[in-house]
């Protein structure tokens, strides 16, 4: 039971400012995500939540409680860490009852919490083996149950599964996924890979250069990116962006073209315009927005990617279901989804429609 | 992924020439030693050069031990030497942990004070040592040389120490804090373990500076009762002659404690004690 709150939160390495401003409330047994690029402050973050770097200002609460001070020990939180940090000179069964161990727990109750924990990941045939004589795959197991077996009010997880290749880490996101549904502990799971998030958050906090973007479940962010940086971090491929000058009745494409937006944008400060691949289509010459010409078609079975060169708008990429039959040189002609297209202003942030004018 | 690689025939007999050579040249002195402690001593002068005597003898062992002081020198060594190995590891890592786990202000200099140590010349300092040791009333004394070595070795081991603790990463400790340790547990509990070999080889290294150092020795100590084995070795050589013989076999039981401590404390330096730590 764990009830996260983060109040002003900033941390300096020295002069160094590499964090400010984070504000966010975890409620108890959510499954929060922070995503963002390498070097955002993910981890940090995470480690001022676990006691392992001081956090410089502001106020970090459990349950009410200010936790600024308290030690990791004493915190009830088990993390997992990105190299999984197992102790090498212990072998598996010693590794997942240490914190048992340490806290002098009956030998009996010690060894049946780590045979409960090792049943439920597949390591009871493992248990006699110390980390060096485990795959991969088996030593991030070990590094989960040693967190699971402590029974924690959270879950921390510093990218868990980026060790990982890729089939394995599929079958990973899932069992905890299946975890935290069993156990519905509070978890905060960094990772820089958005698919993860996505599929993994109830709520997912995008991070950038030490400061929150965007806090929100995984649609929210997909279909209300708060700024440009959210709207192509979050999706795959990435969001296209047009440049774009506000017009009469729409914004005006660089090579000219106008596109009527929704009534109710507030489009008069746009310079951007994003779509996501999957929002353009191939249609027949007369309904298009812009025409260009496929560079490189990627067929993926389910989906076939066209990167088209627009003349006079640049590099655009449309992601169409299913197969489609063109190749490199063909003509494409493309409309956007309106109601599905966004626009920034020059700061990046994403311009709202205005609901009840026009 | 390894590729399977032939080598021909001639570079590995190459490769193993090579190898026998220089073992060959490093070993040499100790045969040596070993040669000239089991001659006799009337065939020293006349087989100077033959690699193998043409008679064996362990009569110079039998004077060494029974006529002379040399258990005495002995035990003086051991005792300095074993005291000054464990002091200074004690005291090195300890630095040399602080050294790769903290940031502290000063480190630098200190770092720098250190470094600066190791550079003097030491027949530089041998006269400042002599009085301040005077002055105290330590002359003639083990505690002399212990002080002393300890003091010396220390920057040296303590880089030493540091350089293990660099190799533990640090994730392990901070997993031993979040599952309920204490620092002190951390370290005791996990750390200390996985440095067992750079306690070895520390402890290892130092025993043999301390137990061959004669420079210091022989400045501080003249009495007979308080002689290291380096400095007893001298006393072999007499104003008219050199006992060859039962000097060459002191020194080769004088290796057999530098000996057995690196056989026992080999298995700590081949053990690639943290493999599995992290991600394979
Ligand atoms: N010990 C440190 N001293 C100085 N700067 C640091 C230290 N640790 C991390 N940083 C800086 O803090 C920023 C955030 O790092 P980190 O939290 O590790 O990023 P992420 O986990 O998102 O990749 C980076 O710019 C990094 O250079
Ligand atoms: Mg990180």
């Amino acid at each position: 039971m764990a009830r996260i709150e983060l109040q002003n939160i900033a941390k300096n390495y020295g002069p160094v400012e590499v964090m400010r401003d984070i504000n966010l409330e975890i409620e108890d047994g959510e499954f929060i995500v922070l995503v963002g690029p390498s070097g955002c402050g993910k981890s940090t973050l995470l480690r001022m939540i676990a006691g392992l770097e001081p956090i410089t200002d502001g106020e970090f609460r459990v349950d009410g409680r200010r936790m600024n001070e308290v030690q990791p020990r004493d915190r009830d939180m088990a993390m997992v860490f990105q190299s999984y940090a197992l102790y090498p000179h212990m072998d598996v069964a010693r590794n997942m009852g240490f914190s048992l161990e340490i806290r002098k727990a009956p030998s009996q109750e010690r060894a049946g919490k780590v045979h409960d924990a090792a049943k439920t990941l597949g390591l009871t045939s493992l248990t006699a083996r110390l980390p060096k004589a485990l795959s991969g795959g088996q030593r991030q197991r070990v590094a989960m149950g040693r967190a699971i077996v402590r029974d924690p009010s959270a879950f921390l997880f510093d990218e868990p599964l980026s060790n990982l290749d890729a089939a394995l880490r599929v079958e990973m996101r899932l069992e905890i996924a299946r975890l935290h549904q069993r156990l519905e502990t509070t978890m905060i799971y960094v990772t820089h890979d958005q698919v993860e998030a996505l599929t993994l958050a109830d709520r997912i906090v995008v991070l950038n250069a030490g400061k929150i973007q965007q806090v929100g479940t995984p649609l929210d962010l997909y279909e209300r990116p708060a700024n440009r940086f959210v709207a192509q971090f979050i999706g795959s491929p990435t969001m296209n962006i047009l440049e774009v000058v506000p017009a009469d009745k729409g914004v005006l494409l660089k090579d000219g073209t106008v596109i009527g937006i929704s009534p109710g944008t507030d489009h008069a400060s746009a310079s951007d315009l994003g779509v996501r691949p999957e929002h353009l289509n191939i249609v027949p010459e007369g309904s298009a927005h812009f025409s260009g010409t496929a560079e490189l078609v990627e067929h993926l079975g389910s989906d076939t990617n066209i990167h088209t060169r627009v003349p006079g708008i640049g590099q655009v990429l449309v992601r169409q279901h299913g197969h489609v039959p063109l190749k490199t040189g063909d003509t494409v002609n493309i409309a956007m989804e309106l109601d599905k297209v966004h626009l920034f202003a020059p700061d990046g942030q994403r311009l709202e429609p205005v609901l009840g004018s026009g | 992924m390894s590729a399977h690689r032939h080598s021909s025939p001639l570079a590995v007999t190459g490769k193993y020439l090579a190898l026998a050579l220089y073992v060959g040249f490093a070993l040499f002195p100790l045969y040596w030693l070993a040669k000239i402690a089991v001659t006799p001593d009337k065939l020293i002068y006349t087989e100077g050069t033959a690699l193998v005597p043409s008679s064996f003898t362990l009569e110079n062992f039998r004077t060494v031990l029974v006529a002379t002081d040399f258990l005495y020198y002995f035990r003086n060594s051991l005792v300095v030497s074993l005291t000054t190995a464990a002091i200074t590891t004690c005291i090195a890592a300890a630095a040399g942990y602080a050294f790769s786990r903290f940031t502290f202000r000063g480190k630098r200099l200190v770092v720098a004070i250190m470094l600066i140590t190791q550079m003097f010349p030491l027949l530089m300092i041998i006269a400042p040592i002599y009085k301040i040791v005077a002055a105290v009333g330590l002359l003639n004394s083990l505690t002399s040389l212990i002080i002393v070595y300890t003091a010396f070795n220390i920057p040296f081991a303590t880089f030493l120490m540091q350089s293990f603790f660099d190799g533990i990463p640090k994730d392990l400790e901070e997993a031993g804090m979040m599952d309920g340790c204490t620092r002190f547990q951390a370290l005791r509990k996990i750390v200390l373990p996985l440095t067992l070999p750079g306690l070895g080889a520390t402890l290892g290294f130092i025993f043999t500076a301390a137990w061959s150092e004669l420079l210091f020795a022989l400045m501080l100590i003249n009495s007979n009762d308080t002689m290291t084995f380096p400095v007893g070795l001298l006393t072999f050589v007499s104003k008219f002659s050199v006992d060859w013989g039962q000097m060459m076999a002191a020194g080769v039981l004088a290796l057999v404690p530098s000996c057995l401590f690196f056989i026992f404390i080999q298995r700590y330096l081949v053990q690639g004690l943290t493999s599995g730590a992290v991600k394979g």
